[in-house]
């Protein structure tokens, strides 16, 4: 398997948001996490990618067999774990070019191998941009700085594209999109599709689904999963909403 | 009575007076030279040393420099090490002029001077007073304010230095670069001293650096003094790379016509204890000054920079964007006067001061100070100071990035706002390459 994720409780400025969540991932799969605001999604997300101001306090994850609570964040990229951001972050005066090549480079540092010269730099990812239809002058402009909200998703899964991660996380990618870009993002996201990767998405609505075809989906629930089953779970949470599910668990 | 703070320092005001005695006798000035000297002296003497209870010193105390006891060198000759220093320099692909000062002494080995347009001269201040230059003669001390103790102290034991003069209507376009080099173990003590004139719709492009080849203990007590014709326009860079241990005072004034524009950058890396005084004094209508600051420090350094904006004509703007990153222990002072005169009607000042604070134990000391007599005038200013942003940081990581290069990105991009506008590619690249090598 992928990624296990055991028992994992985390708790954000002393409030826990994670109650115990266990997952397991295998290669080839896609997994929907959908919840109502506020059940710990995007915590859940966070927590994986290691981001600071998130205590884990019990549980374990275990990526490719590798202990990821372990790791900083870079290693975790470089491990093969990749977040694309419910939002984007803005960076003025980092040139997406320079960040790119930084990503990359520090990725093959981390595993032994020599950096990767200008031109095949700039060559493969000019062939990544044409996945999901960038316009190559944004390698010139600051990190998603003035980005519109479609440029930004899309810009999340170029740099997945680029990073042929082996677990990649959509967080809410569908949030802020119109219905082409959902579709170009989507299409992109199905592309980098293999029997060796797998993807998790995170996402309110089952709109998405409708495009990157889950293969397990999972309720989210005040810090839980409570409920996991096939695609159409997310088909009778369209229908139904959330409340007939969360009904039957309130709180003790 | 004196002041306490100031007896701390009147051992080495004696020990200037002392040494000025030996210095007259062994470099003998033309008359009008001999004067201006005698009379600095005596307003150094009068004035001594500021303490921490002068306002404008509230917030560094420059009492450690003031006390370096050096042994004066006024003859100084680099020989056969100017080889060794040479591979050493700083922006050494930079195209165009340079003129090199090795220990405040010209050094020509060091130096190149290009094919220049008719009546440009460029040549080291002591030629151009050996040579009887009227203009120096003329010019010498004529923008600058000699009641300043620092100042006071450079024009009396001023020896060298450049000359730089761009007659009307001449574009120089190559740069001049003014390199100074402090070498050797002694401490030593140097007063550069620049005067720089362009005419009518001149233009230069000017790189002054401060550097050593030395980790020791010394002072530089550097004054460039600045005056632009009308429509004239500067492009000055410094580039303050001196010795971890180093005191390094600096006073740039600048003396703007109607219509020209002067953009200062004074980029801070270097030093141990640092004061930049930049003074543009805006005299004929429509000047546009724009005077730009960078300060990198770590350890125990402390930089100061205190900028003044004299507008004294009316239709003048002024820009001003000083942007710290502190680390360690270290402190940084930003003062930035902005002065308008009661003719001064539409005037457009901007100031902006931004600090990044790498560490809980570094300072900034940031105080704008507005005095505007004028009625009719915009003028802005405004300052930050903050920590690296985290989740921009978090961002780059999780692209694989390492944590200490996201951090070094996020500072190169923010130092940027200051580099980007400097249209000398060597320096940019060359300070940019500092930066990172320092933040390692």
């Amino acid at each position: 398997m992928l990624l296990e994720i055991k028992n994992l409780h985390a708790n954000v400025e002393g409030k826990e948001i994670l109650r115990g969540i266990n997952l397991t991932i295998n290669p080839g799969e896609v997994h929907a996490i959908m919840g109502p605001n506020g059940s710990g999604k995007s915590t859940l997300a966070a927590v994986l990618a290691g981001r600071d101001g998130y205590d884990v306090t019990e549980g374990e994850v275990l990526f490719d067999g590798k202990d990821l609570l372990d790791l900083a964040p870079e290693e975790r990229a470089a491990e093969g774990l990749f977040l694309a951001f419910q939002y984007p972050v803005e960076i003025p005066g980092v040139n997406t070019q320079i960040f790119l090549r930084a990503a990359l480079n520090g990725i093959r540092k981390y595993h032994g191998q020599p950096e990767l010269d200008a031109l095949s730099f700039l060559k493969l990812v000019k062939a990544k941009t044409k996945l999901v239809n960038l316009d190559e002058s944004f390698l010139k402009r600051s990190v998603n700085e003035n980005f519109s909200g479609g440029e930004k998703k899309k810009a999340e899964i170029f740099q997945m594209a680029l990073l042929e991660p082996k677990v990649a996380i959509l967080d809410e990618t569908d949030s802020g999109l119109d219905i082409d870009a959902l579709k170009v993002v989507s299409s992109g996201v199905n592309a980098l599709k293999s029997p060796n990767n797998s993807t998790i998405v995170i996402t309110h609505y089952q709109r998405l689904l409708n495009y990157i075809v889950p293969d397990f989906v999972h309720i989210l629930y005040k810090g839980q999963i409570v409920r996991s089953g096939g695609k159409e779970l997310a088909l009778e949470l369209e229908e139904g909403g959330y409340d007939p599910i969360t009904a039957q668990f309130t709180e003790v | 009575m004196a002041r306490t703070q100031t007896n701390l320092t009147q051992g080495a005001v004696t020990r200037y007076e002392d040494a000025f005695a030996q210095f007259e006798r062994e470099h003998p000035a033309p008359a009008w030279l001999q004067t201006k000297r005698r009379e600095a002296i005596q307003t150094f003497a009068r004035l001594g040393f500021p303490t921490v209870r002068d306002e404008e010193w509230k917030y560094t105390d420059i009492t450690p420099a003031a006390n370096l006891v050096a042994t004066p060198i006024f003859h100084f000759e680099l020989n056969g090490a100017a080889a060794q220093v040479r591979t050493q320099l700083p922006f050494q692909t930079l195209e165009g002029h340079r003129l090199a000062f090795v220990n405040g002494h010209y050094a020509p080995d060091l130096s190149h001077i290009g094919e220049l347009p008719t009546g440009v001269e460029i040549s080291p201040l002591s030629e151009a007073i050996a040579a009887d230059s009227e203009r120096v003669q003329q010019a010498f001390g004529r923008s600058v304010n000699g009641e300043e103790t620092f100042v006071a102290l450079n024009t009396a034991f001023a020896q060298d230095g450049a000359f730089v003069f761009v007659p009307a209507d001449v574009e120089l376009v190559e740069p001049v670069h003014l390199l100074f080099l402090t070498t050797g173990d002694a401490a030593t003590v140097s007063h550069p001293r620049n005067l720089i004139l362009l005419g009518h719709n001149a233009s230069l492009k000017l790189v002054e650096t401060y550097c050593s080849s030395t980790e020791g203990v010394y002072l530089t007590n550097a004054v460039t003094e600045i005056e632009s014709g009308a429509g004239a326009r500067i492009e000055h860079t410094k580039a303050q790379l001196e010795s971890p241990k180093a005191f390094h005072v600096s006073t740039i004034q600048v003396g703007a016509a109607r219509d020209s524009q002067l953009r200062s950058s004074v980029l801070n890396i270097g030093g141990r204890l640092v004061r930049n005084n930049s003074i543009a004094v805006m005299q004929g209508e429509g000047a546009e000054v724009t005077l730009n600051g960078l300060v990198l420090t770590d350890h125990e350094q402390h930089i100061d920079n205190h900028t003044t904006m004299d507008h004294a004509q009316p239709h003048c703007a002024s820009h001003e964007m000083y942007a710290h990153v502190l680390n360690d222990k270290s402190v940084g002072v930003f003062n930035g006067k902005i002065f308008v005169r009661l003719d001064a009607q539409k005037t457009d000042a901007k100031q902006s001061n931004r600090t990044i604070l790498l560490s809980g134990d570094a300072t900034i000391n940031a105080k704008p100070q507005l005095e505007i007599l004028a009625d009719d005038v915009r003028c802005t200013h405004g300052a930050t100071i903050g920590q690296l942003d985290e989740t921009a940081q978090f961002y780059l990581q999780t692209r694989g990035v390492p944590a200490r290069e996201a951090r070094s990105i996020l500072i190169r991009a923010f130092a940027g706002e200051v580099l980007e506008p400097i249209s000398l590619e060597v320096v940019r690249d060359e300070m940019e390459a500092r930066i990172t090598a320092k933040l390692k």
